[in-house]
């Protein structure tokens, strides 16, 4: 799994930092989102398939083989 | 799809029917099943698209095809008092990006997941204090009134920097600006007041600065003191309305259905999960979430054309079992996360993070400390808030 975001559509709602605080954080000064790792272990997967989905901004792209 | 005829528009807003009291009203239940985009007809006899789908609600909120913004042409007024709101100095709620984003971005950095987090002991203390004082008399009490409101609204003054000792006066206008039924007038000087009162406070903050929100919006010294009286009012009302009717709701929730009740008593790691299926089953935002398109949109396979508003029926799209199984049921070990409580697309709730943490104080603390709590009349007697843009009721007596 490949997963990388996009800051400028982020809206901060910190959904992914909540859901996989392992793959997503947020900066300090405007809450947007920032990538700790772009290829997640997969016991991480699921997780990241959920953030994903639930990003109201849709700024989380996943590619999985 | 063929437009329906004039006749067959749902009166927006429609009633809510006699059984369950936290079931959206029959009206959108049966478009939701039977035809999911439809015609509805508004006080002010006005049209619109009620859209009642997950999958359609997120597709239009989602859209930037669909404005936030009054200003444009079409855009449905849910009453008289959202149309003050929304037109004259609105705050960036009515905004689109990247106006939007410019105001909204001054206030993200409050509200991140860490920084919230650390807020956890600090509402804590301010949960168990109204909980003591609560408790501190023989019952019945009025849960709302010395709970479920008291506790976010202390939490957004602190957040803010307003004085808590002035909630009487906010909270009874900010009553005013989210009830239906509120005359012209009485909105438009019930809007006047508190901006001349956060005007005042912005005003303070110059001569007497500390390190709370509204001072540091005044301290970047690019915002208007009306500017900054506006993000401050949007915050003040939306920052315990919600979280006070949800405390409220979900309490009366988890009473009504005792099973649920004692899931949670007995594995209290359950109390994420289930705020956000109380979110989910609730979704007290009972008027929706309103857009105008600007431009022609096709939706879930009907033409909106430029100009036509749409109200988006976050209840019912939490209630789609295309994406919920047993949407009905409320069931506090579900995985819940992609209701569309808090709305969605950019203009999602800012203070979500916030508004989970004091719902999992709130309610954790109530069902550890009272376990006998219960309701103190019979459930017909409880009053809900049905002409509000916020469900809730208006008082909760309880007994413990």
């Amino acid at each position: 799994m490949r997963v990388s975001v996009d800051p400028d559509r982020c809206c901060s709602s910190g959904q992914c930092v909540a859901a996989v605080p392992e793959v997503f954080d947020q900066s300090e000064d405007d809450g947007v989102v920032l990538l700790i790792q772009s290829r997640p272990p997969a016991e991480l997967w699921f997780a990241v398939r959920t953030a994903a989905g639930i990003c109201p901004a849709r700024a989380i792209s996943v590619q999985e083989p | 799809m063929t437009a329906v005829e004039p006749t067959d528009a749902i009166t927006f807003p429609a009633a809510r029917g006699g059984g369950c009291p936290f079931a959206p009203p029959p009206a959108y239940q049966e478009a939701l099943e039977q035809r999911p985009i439809t015609r509805i007809s508004l006080w002010d006899g006005s049209r619109a698209w009620l859209v009642t789908r997950h999958e359609d609600v997120r597709a239009v909120m989602g859209d930037r095809r669909f404005s936030a913004d009054a200003r444009n042409s079409g855009f449905p007024f849910l009453s008289n008092g959202r149309r003050e709101l929304a037109v004259e100095n609105p705050s960036f709620i009515r905004m689109d990006d990247p106006e939007h984003a410019r105001f909204r971005r001054m206030l993200t950095g409050d509200f991140i997941i860490k920084r919230v987090e650390a807020l956890r002991p600090e509402v804590q203390r301010i949960v168990d204090g109204f909980l003591d004082s609560m408790t501190a008399h023989h019952p019945p009490a009025d849960l709302v009134a010395e709970f479920a409101l008291p506790v976010p609204s202390l939490v957004i003054c602190m957040l803010l920097g307003v004085p808590y000792q002035d909630h009487a006066y906010f909270q009874e206008r900010s009553r005013i600006l989210l009830h239906n039924h509120s005359p012209a007038d009485q909105v438009r000087r019930a809007r006047d007041e508190l901006f001349d009162y956060l005007e005042e406070l912005a005003e303070r903050k110059e001569r007497e600065p500390d390190d709370r929100i509204i001072s540091r919006l005044v301290a970047r010294g690019d915002l208007t003191r009306a500017e900054v009286a506006g993000m401050s009012l949007l915050l003040l009302v939306a920052g315990h309305e919600t979280t006070a009717n949800m405390t409220a709701l979900s309490t009366l929730a988890l009473l009504r259905d005792p099973a649920q009740l004692a899931r949670l008593r007995e594995d209290p790691a359950l109390i994420k999960g289930a705020v956000e299926e109380l979110l989910r089953f609730l979704s007290i935002v009972q008027s929706g979430t309103v857009r105008v398109a600007v431009e022609t949109a096709e939706v879930g396979g009907t033409t909106i054309e430029a100009g036509e508003g749409v109200v988006c029926m976050l209840s019912t799209a939490n209630r789609d079992d295309s994406v919920f199984a047993a949407p009905d049921r409320l069931d506090v070990g579900r995985d819940a996360r992609r209701h569309v409580a808090f709305g969605f697309g950019v203009h999602q709730c800012l203070g979500q993070p916030l508004a989970r943490l004091e719902l999992q104080i709130a309610l954790e603390t109530l069902i550890r400390r009272l376990p006998g709590l219960r309701l103190a009349v019979p459930v017909e007697q409880v009053r809900f808030r049905t002409d509000t843009v916020v469900y809730g009721v208006e008082e909760l007596p309880v007994a413990w």
